[in-house]
């Protein structure tokens, strides 16, 4: 169906694509791999149009064509979903689908044939979503399938989809791969780009790896194991698994009684102790973020009540600097958004949160050499790259910013971490190491509460679990234990 | 790089303000010689285009202290003018009082006066989440009519037409150029506030760059959700951040009202305060470029007298749209910025 031959493309210095073959078969689910930056989002934008080659050659059913521009791409049966969609919130559903393949005159639009074509595609597709809907009443996974009916409507025989479950729930992701499923049995041919290994076993037929913009591997996804895919993507062996002892617990560091965030969560009661690692696994949206944002006092103390008390003392009523004077650090699950000063240097970003007491200052004033140490520190001991301390956070990749993160909170020696959605956004070695640094923490005595989107993540590292469902404990499992079925009945509030 | 753009903007206004001047029928290299040759020269030049500078170095630093914590203060004119009624008032009201202490106490006047005048949208902001646009534009609007009032029924000498304060003590005055430097003409009305305001642009980058409290407004300014996870009180650095820059205005005042008029002038800012915006936008919010922007608008509006005089055709009105070309040109910075940096890309690296 698809054949990149030699494909090379620069950016300035960059090598993004060094002579990459890709071959996709008709009627296939291809998956492409790679760490970010790895070249794989950059080779499809060359198939769609959006970038052109700078050599080499697209084949599509086998003869070669031009393809310069999305325009042209389209005309060929092409079609491109992207991580950031791309849809106007304030039309309703038809009229973003049809946006730029109008029917009808000029003067006069014609959304009743529209409208029925769409209905057509999503009866054929098992696209539940109304044409009529505005696209901001839309869930995620709903919008996601606009996009798809996007393509479709353009008739498209390929769909390339660039890390498609990044932004959807679990549930959402399994009603997703069903919906791929059918694509393919209606003839489809489908390429997603991701880095989420498991999805690429449940879904895909066939994998290409990438890593540092060459292809470094082929396979059928049925010859492979997660294990392969992940030491041909990093380049070495990783280790999937979270190693750790058993937890060693001592008293409770953290003790919460009765919370309630309005209207996020109720009467929420659970105490984490010294040395263990306590999980919140749930759908995103039924109260993690409050819950982590309540204890961290981020959150108005009108909307709070209830009891929270840190090694015995009552918290409840301090301010977010004063918790964190009393040993409380806090890895927060939007990096851009709470984690880091964007615009600021490294430097700069290493200090938050202490930046107003000595060692960083003497007096009134900012002691640069010690921001400097500081920041050389968690540089090194974290393994942030590129290590230049006056860059800004922006530069970095989201792997680099979270290690920035977790090394400026490490570096507190905190009794208590607070830590939301750790590798979000990650790649895998990146996500073997944070993992080995929470478990080490933990192993030193700190209390750690994770909230986590990925069941398996909290599942592998958590010492015990608490499911949380619609701002409440929806049942407390023993991670070693149970299995993912279970706890996923939990989350979405069976028993 | 940081101030390469600015840099091209003024000589891209410079460039479409030269087609205006010859649209006119004048000669654009001898108008822009007329221009700027004629407010660099010496003394009188010089000193008029500093004494001009100085109300706009003030300004542009409250707006960039401001703008620094992400705040649009729009009411530096308002703040000025309250500020230098209150400076007048003490000048007035403690006309016996020692030179030693009533300058000081006249300084600190004018910086209260319009750090609470400042201070009063960053409440509102802080408190009610109002916004401070819309405050500050108010509280000019109060400002000019409430010193208007004073001026009038209870500050004006009796009998005199004019909308003028009486005189303040000749203790407050505080000494002109001239007066400290022998040769230097002692009729310019440059005063020690153009040191005031040079002291003033040191001070603001050492607080916002080299002390804790620097780091938390601009880390407010950055990202107030991040610097709230970080432990700094947003709602308090929005009432700082405001009262430092009404603070930074209000010593328009002193530059006005001990160092000029030696008394309170109704109406006497020519647009400061907005100016000031322009200055804050052109000098990218830094104490450096500040004072650079402030020269270069103060060279316009001196250099325009001599060119409205001596021009055939071009008159001031001319000089204005330079004005607003070159705020118009910065503001649209990314007109450069993306075909300069696609050049830089794509030309080659190795």
């Amino acid at each position: 169906m698809l054949q990149l031959r030699n494909i090379t493309k620069r950016f300035g210095g960059v090598l993004a694509n060094d002579q990459i073959a890709i071959t996709v078969e008709p009627g296939t689910i291809h998956a492409i791999v790679g760490e970010n930056g790895a070249g794989k989002s950059t080779a499809m934008r060359i198939a769609y149009g959006f970038y052109t080659a700078d050599s080499g050659e697209i084949l599509i059913d086998g003869h070669i064509r031009r393809i310069q521009r999305p325009h042209d791409a389209i005309a060929l049966g092409i079609g491109m979903v992207h991580q950031h969609f791309m849809l106007v919130d304030t039309m309703t559903v038809a009229e973003n689908i049809i946006l730029g393949a109008e029917t009808g005159t000029p003067a006069s639009l014609d959304l009743d044939e529209a409208t029925a074509r769409i209905r057509k595609l999503t009866d054929d597709f098992n696209l539940a979503v109304d044409p009529r809907a505005l696209v901001e009443d839309l869930s995620v996974g709903q919008q996601q399938r606009v996009e798809l009916l996007k393509a479709l409507y353009r008739d498209a025989r390929l769909l390339i989809l660039d890390e498609p479950t990044a932004v959807l729930t679990p549930q959402e992701v399994e009603e997703f791969f069903a919906i791929l499923r059918g694509m393919r049995q209606q003839g489809k041919t489908i390429v997603i780009i991701t880095h989420k290994l498991a999805e690429v076993l449940a879904v895909s037929d066939a994998v290409t790896v990438m890593r540092d913009g060459r292809v470094v591997g082929r396979v059928k996804t049925k010859d492979t194991t997660a294990a392969e895919l992940a030491r041909l993507m990093v380049g070495r062996e990783v280790l999937l698994r979270v190693e750790k002892t058993p937890a060693k617990p001592g008293a409770a560091t953290l003790s919460v009684r009765n919370l309630t965030v309005t209207p996020a969560i109720a009467d929420l009661s659970f105490d984490v102790r010294a040395g263990e690692i306590v999980g919140v696994a749930g759908v995103e949206g039924n109260g993690q973020r409050e819950l982590i944002e309540a204890i961290a006092g981020l959150i108005d103390p009108a909307q709070v009540s209830g009891d929270i008390s840190l090694d015995g003392a009552p918290i409840a009523g301090l301010s977010a600097r004063d918790r964190r004077e009393r040993g409380m650090a806090h890895i927060p699950e939007d990096r851009h958004r709470r984690g880091l000063l964007l615009e600021f240097g490294l430097d700069e970003n290493a200090i938050l949160g202490v930046h107003y007491r000595p060692p960083v200052t003497y007096g009134v004033f900012v002691n640069d050499r010690e921001v400097q140490r500081r920041t050389a520190g968690i540089i090194q001991r974290f393994d942030v790259r590129p290590p230049n301390p006056a860059l800004p956070a922006r530069a970095l990749s989201g792997g680099n910013q979270q290690k920035l993160i977790i090394g400026r909170e490490f570096e507190l020696r905190p009794r208590l971490l607070l830590v939301a959605q750790p590798t979000r956004g990650v790649d895998i070695g990146a996500i073997e190491f944070i993992h080995r640094k929470l478990v080490e923490l933990r192993d030193a005595g700190c209390a750690v509460l994770l909230v986590s989107a990925e069941l398996e993540e909290v599942m592998s590292l958590a010492d015990r679990l608490l499911v949380i469902h619609k701002g409440r404990i929806a049942g407390e499992v023993d991670p070693q234990m149970a299995s993912a079925a279970e706890v996923g009945m939990l989350m979405t509030g069976g028993h | 790089m940081n101030l390469l753009f600015p840099v091209i903007a003024v000589a891209a206004a410079f460039l479409v303000g030269s087609v205006f001047v010859l649209l006119i029928g004048d000669n654009p290299i001898e108008t822009y010689w007329l221009l700027i040759g004629s407010a660099l020269w010496w003394p009188d030049g010089i000193g008029y285009t500093l004494f001009l500078a100085t109300p706009l170095i003030f300004t542009g630093l409250a707006v960039a202290v401001a703008f620094r914590a992400g705040l649009l203060n729009i009411g530096a004119e308002g703040q000025l003018y309250v500020a230098a009624f209150a400076t007048a008032w003490v000048g007035i009201v403690l006309a016996n009082v020692p030179a030693t202490v009533l300058v000081p106490l006249c300084f600190a006047a004018a910086i209260a006066a319009g750090a609470t005048w400042g201070a009063i949208p960053g409440l509102l902001k802080a408190r009610f989440g109002s916004h401070e646009v819309i405050n500050t534009i108010m509280m000019n609007f109060i400002a000019v009519a409430l010193v208007s009032y004073f001026t009038q029924y209870h500050y004006r000498t009796p009998g005199d037409p004019i909308l003028q304060s009486a005189p303040i003590s000749a203790n407050a005055y505080i000494p002109r150029v001239g007066e400290l430097i022998p040769g230097f003409p002692e009729r310019i009305p440059l005063n020690l506030a153009f040191i005031l305001a040079l002291v003033a642009c040191v001070l603001v980058y050492v607080l916002l760059w080299k002390t804790k409290w620097g780091y938390e407004l601009r880390a407010t300014g950055s990202n107030p959700s991040a610097a709230e996870y970080g432990g700094i009180s947003v709602r308090r650095q929005i009432v700082l951040a405001m009262a430092i820059s009404g603070g930074l205005a209000g010593m328009v005042g002193i530059n006005e009202v001990l160092g000029y008029r030696h008394r309170y002038y109704d109406g006497f800012s020519d647009n400061y305060g907005f100016t000031g915006i322009a200055v804050a936008l052109l000098g990218r919010n830094h104490p450096v470029g500040v004072i650079l922007a402030a020269l270069l608008f103060a060279i316009l509006t001196r250099g325009g007298i001599p060119v409205d005089a001596f021009t055939q055709n071009v008159t001031k009105d001319i000089v204005q749209i330079l004005q607003a070309t070159i705020i118009l040109f910065v503001a649209a910075e990314a007109l450069f910025r993306k075909p300069f940096q696609r050049w830089l890309t794509s030309s080659p690296s190795r």
